[in-house]
C-alpha cells in the first residue's frame, strides 16, 4: 500500500508532516518508540531540504511516498531543489558540534542512527532520498 | 505547538516545555534560555514532562549552550522526559552531556549533594 503526502517548503508544514506520518504509521507493526523515531528521521530529512535546498520557499514542494514491502517500510522523499546527498555528508563529532556551537548536523546523525538503509539519487534535477526501516518481528 | 513557562523555585529557574519543538519554533526555546542567562540564572532546570517531541533543531539549542555554561558556571539539567523523547537524547549521546533526571526531586537532590 502506498501513502502520499506533499509538503510545502516552510517549517510550519512540519507539524502536518508529523500528523500524516502518525496516521500512516498507525497501521504498521512498529513499536511506539520506533514510530516516534521514524517520524523524527523523515522530518529531519524534510526539514533539511526545506531550509537548505529550498530556502523556505513555500511555493516549492517536497513529495513523500510511504510504502511497505515485505519486511520493510520505505520512505521516498523527492524534491527538485539543489541536490543534498545525505550519504556524502560527513557526520560531525558530537563534541565538535558542542564546541563550535553549530546547530546543524545533529539531524543527519539521527537519520543515520534510526534508519536501516539510506539511498540517494539525483536524475535530471529530481532528487530522491530513500529511507528504509525494517520491521523487527 | 510549543508553549514555554518560566518559574522560580529556591535557587532554580524552571523552564517548562509543553508540546513539540521543531525547526519552526526552536528559536523560541533559544530565546527563553538566552533570557534566563541574561537575567542571571545559575541553575536552569528544564521541566520536560510535557515535551511530546523534539527534533534536532531543539536538541541543537541545548547543545549550543553547553560550552558557554561550562565556562560561566551555569548548571542546566532536564527532568521528566517521556521515555520516547528521552530515547532521542540517548541516540545522540546527549544524556552523557546534559544531566537528565527522572523527576524534579531527583534533579534538585543531585545538585544539593554536589
Amino acid at each position: 500500500m502506498k501513502h502520499n503526502f506533499n509538503i510545502s517548503c516552510q517549517t510550519s508544514a512540519l507539524s502536518d508532516l508529523r500528523t500524516f506520518l502518525q496516521r500512516t504509521l498507525a497501521g504498521f507493526s512498529l513499536s511506539d518508540t520506533e514510530k516516534h523515531q521514524v517520524t523524527l528521521a523523515v522530518e529531519e530529512v524534510c526539514a533539511n531540504l526545506i531550509i537548505h535546498s529550498h530556502g523556505c520557499n513555500p511555493k516549492d514542494q517536497i513529495q513523500l511516498e510511504v510504502k511497505d514491502s515485505n519486511e520493510k517500510l520505505i520512505f521516498e522523499i523527492t524534491d527538485q531543489g539543489s541536490a543534498f546527498n545525505i550519504l556524502e555528508y560527513e557526520v560531525p563529532d558530537l563534541k565538535k558540534v558542542m564546541v563550535e556551537k553549530r546547530k546543524g548536523g545533529l539531524g543527519i546523525i539521527l537519520v543515520k542512527k534510526i534508519m536501516d538503509e539510506i539511498e540517494f539519487e539525483s536524475n535530471n534535477g529530481t532528487n530522491t532520498c530513500r529511507l528504509v526501516k525494517r520491521f523487527r518481528s | 505547538m510549543l508553549r514555554l513557562e518560566k518559574s522560580k523555585e529556591t535557587q532554580f529557574d524552571i523552564l517548562t516545555l509543553l508540546g513539540e519543538v521543531d525547526a519552526s519554533n526552536s528559536v523560541i526555546l533559544d530565546k527563553a534560555i538566552q533570557e534566563l542567562v541574561e537575567s542571571g540564572a545559575k541553575h536552569i532546570l528544564v521541566d520536560g514532562q510535557g515535551l511530546e517531541y523534539i527534533s534536532s533543531a531543539g536538541l541543537g539549542v541545548f547543545m549550543s549552550y553547553l560550552e558557554d555554561f561550562n565556562d560561566q558556571g551555569i548548571w542546566m539539567g532536564i527532568f521528566g522526559l517521556p521515555p520516547r523523547v528521552y530515547e532521542v537524547f540517548k541516540i545522540l549521546g546527549l544524556d552523557q552531556l546534559i544531566p537528565i533526571f527522572e523527576d524534579k526531586s531527583a534533579a534538585i537532590g543531585s545538585l544539593n549533594e554536589a
